[in-house]
């Protein structure tokens, strides 16, 4: 078989060598009871060949793609954003993508090195003073968060806004479940974002998403000090980093952890995942920051260098008393994030951002002025927002997927939400032309 | 000696990415079209004037940096990398070529399902594909990584107890020789451990279960083979003598690779199992991650799997979120799935034929290199062992105090990056070599020679191995003083301590 190189007389000699007749006479310890009875069933083995053919017409029978003519304006947690062909190649090198977790710094510098560079940028895109070399995702990233913040502040209590992501919620409330840890949930104002009604004592941390899950922008800075004020850590979730191009980093604005979602950066979409968790702290408490964390060192000649440290908090030293039980990070992932940002640059992620805005406000003004359409939030969004139309959003999604647009995400995907309400996301992915397109086509379908 | 060499590393340190960027424009242009617009929509008093300290580079010197920064790495596609319980065996590249299709990359997760049939139709194969290997039930492919399908795993078992109406379950056993992430997943589910000391073979001893198993305990956290390479021959008995007081057994699935295709996981009465498809399935490690930790569980569990999981009716595939008794989710969305289909990709390259072989091939491996090995390095169990196994410093150590530390170092200047050192905790200076059935061997008997050649030096020249390495470009990394003097990031140095 290609992958396991064993030539018959290499077979031999290594049973001569260990003193047996077979191969099976090396599993001949295991009892039989639990030695396989049955053939395992797969399908025939299959040729390269065969596998790009077989895989091929699985990946072609997803039709709704950029080649095939189709615009999406999915978002809902996760953004079609373009990836300069350098990430790719850059990130796709067999150095980079078959290396290990860098254990042993000296064989792991390029790694190492990359992950310092990707904690600085992360760090710096939220305006905070440290980050962590990436967790799974925004969501996991935020339970995480909430259990640092406890940890921190020793409280009973943790204040979600319904802003944040619902899924993100919901992970939070099931890494939550086996704690006495009360989670309460605050509504929205009637402008679509966050008024935190007096937070109780006894919080450990409060929680908003920005941009929040309506798409709005949040006010930070008063949502700080209102945390502040009650003795709570604020915690700023978001679902897309490229926002921070133009939004003030959370942390210049008084937020204490932000965790993210940094998929936009360098991750295709790829159906959910692979996708990075952004995790940033202050100084003061890293040393109750989950998750893998690349520092600065020196080896014995004074050569500067990269390794992992401050790793007393994690699971193979501290086994049930580390700060979390995460192993890996998503360190490639993270590493097309960097690449991404580094191309771009912070004048490139600047016009990024502004791109995206752009586009997004003439999609939605256009449609503000639909017929059947109306904006139920007017405040201002970054690349997302609500739009809520006359019959069921369902009926309209079908009917602009007749014109090649996957024209949003119906919110009664989610609890709480009606029917006729529907997020769009228009990233730089569009050009003018295909906003226009949007809109004549909305205007058949409404 | 022949067939040893030592390696020259033309090393080239690069410098870090100039965080001092001015912020010029001239490097941006050109990804895709700025617009005209040069007014944010966004009120002026939401946004920011740029992002302080960032890179602003041109395309070349990215490309430049990050390339040379990659020659500064070993992997596997360089060379072996023996790392114990990591399962470093070759990543085939169809498997990225067809995780970078675009009806694969490109797919929103919440794309109307009717678009997303092929995606579907591969988690559908893979959940089918993982309980067929493993004799158990039911699939998810939902957890991130390893560590997050434990995490799943001991939630569900919580679950399970809880909907009988049992809430004095509070306890999980777990051996002393289990992985950190054993114990750390039970805490976070908040149970409490109980550390089961292995008998002098180094496995699970069914009379110390015996005499902890009671009422109180949930389940038992096992590693089979476990980790130091031995099958848990009593694991029968145990799981046993677990479920007759109303317990579990969890296995922890990172030793898959010595049972794929020969050992019935459910027969040995297993409950749940996590599979980590960056070891036995061959997706990339790509440095630290991204994983995939799917569970697999027994007919008792399957009512409490992370949701969604996809299902087939006829010709049309689902995602169903349906399952009333389910732990819910813990990620957004459904699954890693660029790696789920990379390891479809891999176990349809075996198929019914061949799959057998990687446990074969890598059990043989394994043994090749105890036997090559054992008159040099101490061996502390002298048991059967499958695809992995342990030595100790002992020999070294007594001569000329030369430690496990030091061989894992000086192997560096031969070209292969040491094995897992210093687990299990319960072997003292362990060395746990791996090969998996992907090394030809050509490589096995290079790497015997390095081993041998460092077992030398370290009576002839133990200075040579102490101060190693010496051939990688940079030296030995102070670990200690990089805690001590924390710089985390470009432009912020952290509290030191």
């Amino acid at each position: 078989m290609r992958y396991i190189p064993l030539k018959e007389a290499d077979r031999k000699a290594m049973l001569k060598a260990i003193g047996v007749a077979s191969i099976e006479d090396l599993f001949s310890a295991i009892p039989s009871n639990v030695r396989k009875k049955f053939s395992i069933d797969l399908p025939k083995a299959m040729t390269e060949m065969e596998l790009r053919r077989f895989f091929g017409t699985a990946a072609a029978k997803e039709s709704a793609v950029p080649s095939s003519g189709w615009a999406s304006y999915l978002g809902g947690g996760c953004y079609e954003h373009f990836i300069p062909a350098a990430v790719d190649a850059l990130s796709m090198r067999g150095e980079f993508a078959t290396a290990y977790t860098p254990y042993q710094p000296e064989v792991s510098q390029g790694t190492l090195q990359a992950i310092f560079e990707f904690q600085s940028m992360v760090a710096n895109l939220f305006g905070m003073e440290v980050a962590n070399a990436s967790m799974y995702d925004g969501a996991s990233a935020l339970a995480e968060a909430v259990l640092m913040a406890l940890r921190i502040k020793k409280g009973s209590k943790i204040v979600l806004s319904t802003g944040v992501h619902p899924d993100y919620r919901s992970v939070v409330r099931n890494y939550l479940s086996d704690s006495e840890v009360e989670i309460l949930e605050t509504s929205l104002g009637a402008d679509g974002r966050t008024a935190f009604g007096s937070i109780p004592t006894d919080c450990a941390a409060v929680v908003v998403a920005q941009p929040n899950f309506l798409g709005l922008i949040e006010q930070i800075e008063p949502l700080a000090k209102a945390a502040h004020a009650a003795g709570a850590m604020l915690i700023v979730s978001t679902t897309e980093a490229t926002a921070f191009g133009l939004l003030k980093g959370p942390g210049s604005l008084g937020a204490d952890i932000v965790a993210g979602e940094g998929q936009a950066f360098g991750n295709f979409p790829s159906f959910g995942g692979p996708h990075v968790g952004l995790f940033a702290a202050r100084n003061t408490d890293v040393r109750q920051m989950p998750g893998r964390i690349v520092g600065r060192a020196l080896d014995s000649d004074g050569k500067n260098g990269y390794v992992l440290t401050l790793s007393t908090r994690e699971q193979h030293i501290r086994r049930e008393k580390a700060t979390s039980n995460i192993c890996t990070n998503h360190s490639l992932c993270a590493l097309r994030a960097s690449i991404h940002m580094a191309l771009m640059g912070s004048s490139g992620i600047r016009a990024l951002a502004l791109r995206n805005a752009t586009l997004t406000a003439r999609l939605r003004e256009g449609l503000s002025k639909m017929a059947g359409a109306e904006l139920p939030y007017k405040g201002p969004v970054y690349n997302e927002f609500v739009l809520r139309v006359q019959g069921s959003a369902a009926k309209f999604l079908k009917a602009m997927e007749g014109e090649k647009i996957l024209a949003g995400i119906t919110l009664s995907k989610w609890e709480g939400f009606d029917d006729r309400s529907l997020l769009v996301s228009a990233t730089e992915t569009k050009m003018e032309a295909d906003i226009d397109r949007y809109l004549s086509a909305a205007r058949r379908c409404l | 000696m022949s067939g040893t060499f030592e390696i020259q590393r033309a090393y080239q340190s690069v410098p870090e990415l100039a965080f001092e960027g001015e912020g010029d424009r001239s490097h941006a242009n050109g990804f895709v079209p700025d617009g005209d617009a040069t007014v944010s929509p966004i009120p002026a008093d939401l946004c920011r004037d740029r992002i302080e300290n960032f890179p602003d580079l041109s395309e070349i010197e990215v490309v430049r940096h990050y390339t040379r920064l990659s020659r500064l790495n070993f992997s596997i596609d360089e060379g072996f990398y023996p790392l114990g319980s990591c399962t470093m065996k070759y990543n085939p590249k169809v498997n990225d070529v067809v995780a970078s299709m675009e009806g694969f990359a490109m797919i929103h997760p919440l794309a109307p399902e009717h678009f997303a049939q092929g995606a579907l139709e591969v988690m559908f194969r893979l959940q089918q594909a993982l309980v067929s290997i493993t004799g158990l039930h039911s699939a998810s492919l939902h957890p991130a990584a390893g560590a997050h399908g434990e995490l799943v795993g001991v939630k569900m078992i919580r679950a399970y107890h809880r909907a009988r109406g049992d809430d004095r379950r509070r306890v999980i056993l777990i051996p002393d020789t289990a992985h950190g992430t054993n114990p750390a997943s039970a805490a976070l589910s908040g149970f409490s451990v109980k550390a089961l000391a292995s008998s002098e073979k180094g496995t699970v001893d069914p009379k110390i279960v015996a005499k902890e198993m009671n009422e109180t305990v949930a389940g038992i956290m096992m590693t089979v083979p476990n980790t130091l390479g031995v099958f848990e021959n009593d694991v029968l008995e145990i799981a046993g003598i677990v479920h007759k007081q109303g317990g579990l057994v969890y296995c922890d699935g990172a030793n898959l690779n010595a049972l794929v295709g020969k050992v019935d996981v459910g027969a040995m009465g297993v409950d749940v199992m996590h599979i980590n498809l960056h070891k036995t399935f061959s997706t990339p490690h790509g440095g630290g991650g991204p994983g995939a930790g799917p569970v697999v569980v027994s007919e008792k569990l399957k009512d409490f799997l992370p949701v969604p999981i996809v299902r087939r009716n006829g010709d049309v595939y689902t995602l169903d979120s349906s399952l009333p008794k389910s732990v819910g989710r813990f990620r957004a969305f459904h699954g890693n799935f660029g790696m789920l289909v990379r390891a479809l990709c891999y176990i349809y390259a075996f198929g019914q034929e061949h799959i057998a072989e990687i446990s074969e091939g890598s059990v043989l491996k394994a043994n090749y290199l105890k036997a090559r090995l054992k008159d040099h390095f101490h061996l502390p169990y002298d048991v059967p062992t499958l695809h992995e196994v342990v030595f100790t410093d002992k020999f070294q150590q007594k001569v000329n105090h030369v430690t496990t530390l030091d061989i894992a170092k000086r192997l560096m200047d031969f070209g292969f990056h040491p094995p897992t050192i210093y687990f299990p905790l319960v072997v003292k200076g362990a060395l746990m070599i791996e090969p998996t059935e992907t090394e030809s061997l050509a490589e096995l008997d290079r790497f015997v020679a390095a081993m041998i050649q460092i077992s030398e030096e370290a009576t002839s020249d133990p200075e040579k191995v102490r101060s190693a390495p010496h051939n990688v470009g940079i030296r030995r990394l102070d670990e200690t003083a990089a805690a001590r003097n924390l710089v985390l990031t470009w432009n912020k140095t952290a509290t030191s301590s």
